[in-house]
């Protein structure tokens, strides 16, 4: 297989570029988050895949940032784990100012764009799609802030957000039934039908799941659980009954 | 590189990408690889660390009882799968550094800091190596640990742990018999069990059974030879001859 160390006049430009960056290996599945009335709720299941493998089972991929933010993280882990770092280091040193501030989801969301964005541009991604919520006082009173920012830097703010294979089960999901100033309630149970619906259609995803919320109190990452799913339709049980000889 | 089929690179790899030795002429060109199984499990009172002893290049078995397991402190060790090369620079490393940190530390390393190397060089250097390792060891704040360091330089504690290409087979098996709390005889029976059965359906995995306990009392290597190991489905007890089976007139020798 190839020469690891590369060499510039051997190589086709392609062969570089893949040398310069790479594939990711151990891989997070789909986070998906929204904005509620009382603050952000985040999910995630608790997965980590390899290759087809699903290796990792109890895996934590919402973390708490500073005072005012949670951060969920898909794909690559040991880069989720580096950008954790990187907030460790960041969040030291704004409270080492120690000047009664604090830096809040909209400041942390910047930070990281700077730092996928310029990463990219180096052909050296960190190969994440990173959420981004939390709330803060601000002018108008307490501010809930949800974006998000992946791989190549594309980055946006909006009331819900999905990574992955999110992006094709839950948005639409989301956009249909998300309503502003949702109860804790009401956004659980919209969460929750679609983690299910992640469950069932996206192949790397596992019955087990975390979900978090940050609101102007403080933030609570609730522990793992499973939920329970619906195979009991009659054209499950039998499917060629009506039309025999069908595959 | 493949990006579906990390754990199995060790022979697709041969085969993939640019003109690099292909498995037609890899036992004189080919890099030596570690297609292996490992395993570290953590019981009441320290952790076992299993491997198995092939290496291969490409198609032919450059070493049948290779050490897979290094020392890293008095208290940790390392079992390595993948690129034999890359593992060993790391090890080497990791040992160097955890040296000069135990004399300014002034005590033994932690578990946690030996695992924590290990994966800075991992996540590094990510683009340039194949190593997937599973730290374990003892220490006097937290006790038996093991920590997984797979591709890419994710670090992950585990109850158990297990890698390699061997460690294909053996993910079902763990989800049905894994258990808390073992006791050290029976968590050092079961990685010898859980290996052998590993290496019954990987060819990457073979020879001896190589154990490596680690407790507050100190550490304990074990070898347990291929001919010792258990049978199972369709092997057969090895024979000096097939002249002895014939002389024990036994009627399962076959006869037209």
């Amino acid at each position: 297989f190839f020469s690891k160390i590369p060499s510039v006049p051997r190589l086709s430009s392609n062969v570089q570029l893949q040398l310069l960056s790479w594939n990711p290996y151990v891989t997070g599945n789909s986070v998906i988050a929204m904005k509620y009335k009382d603050g952000v709720i985040m999910a995630c299941d608790t997965g980590a895949s390899y290759g087809s493998t699903l290796r990792y089972k109890s895996v934590e991929r919402i973390k708490e940032v500073g005072k005012h933010s949670l951060i969920g993280g898909s794909g690559e882990f040991s880069d989720f784990q580096e950008i954790l770092r990187y907030l460790d280091e960041l969040t030291l040193n704004d409270h080492m100012w120690d000047d009664g501030n604090s830096l809040g989801p909209k400041e942390i969301h910047a930070y990281l764009t700077r730092v996928m964005y310029n990463r990219r541009n180096k052909f050296d991604p960190l190969w994440n799609s990173l959420v981004l919520g939390g709330v803060k006082k601000g002018p108008k009173g307490d501010e809930k802030y949800l974006g998000m920012v992946n791989m190549i830097g594309t980055h946006f703010e909006e009331n819900h957000i999905a990574t992955g294979f999110g992006n094709h089960m839950a948005i639409p999901i989301l956009r249909g039934e998300w309503r502003e100033d949702m109860t804790f309630e009401e956004a659980v149970k919209l969460i929750e039908k679609c983690l299910l619906v992640l469950l069932y259609r996206d192949r790397s995803s596992i019955n087990k799941f975390q979900i978090a919320k940050i609101t102007t109190e403080g933030s609570t990452i609730y522990p793992p659980y499973a939920l329970k799913t619906n195979w009991g339709f009659a054209a499950f049980e039998n499917p060629s009954k009506g039309a025999v000889g069908t595959w | 590189r493949k990006p579906l089929s990390p754990v199995s690179a060790a022979m697709d790899a041969a085969s993939s990408l640019m003109g690099g030795p292909s498995s037609a002429d890899a036992p004189t060109d080919g890099e030596h690889r570690m297609g292996t199984t490992i395993v570290g499990v953590c019981y009441a009172g320290g952790v076992v660390l299993a491997a198995d002893s092939r290496t291969s290049t490409g198609m032919y078995v450059a070493n049948r009882a290779s050490d897979k397991i290094s020392q890293l402190t008095d208290n940790v060790y390392v079992c390595r799968s993948g690129s034999a090369a890359d593992t060993q620079v790391i090890s080497d490393y990791v040992r160097y550094f955890l040296h000069q940190h135990t004399i300014q530390l002034g005590q033994p390393a932690t578990v946690k800091v030996a695992s924590n190397l290990v994966r800075l060089l991992a996540y590094q250097n990510k683009s340039m190596l194949q190593a997937g390792m599973i730290v374990g060891g003892w220490d006097k704040y937290e006790g038996g640990q093991i920590y997984s360091v797979p591709l890419g330089g994710t670090i992950l504690r585990q109850p158990f742990a297990i890698g390699g290409s061997g460690s294909s087979y053996l993910y079902g098996l763990m989800d049905h018999e894994w258990k808390e709390g073992m006791t050290q005889e029976e968590a050092e029976k079961f990685v010898v069990k859980v290996v052998s059965l590993a290496i019954a359906r990987d060819g990457a995995s073979g020879g001896v059974v190589r154990t490596v306990t680690i407790n507050e009392e100190g550490v304990k290597r074990s070898f347990h030879p291929g001919d010792k190991l258990p049978l199972w489905h369709e092997e057969m007890e090895p024979q000096n001859s097939l002249l002895d089976i014939l002389a024990a007139g036994s009627s399962d020798a076959m006869v037209q």
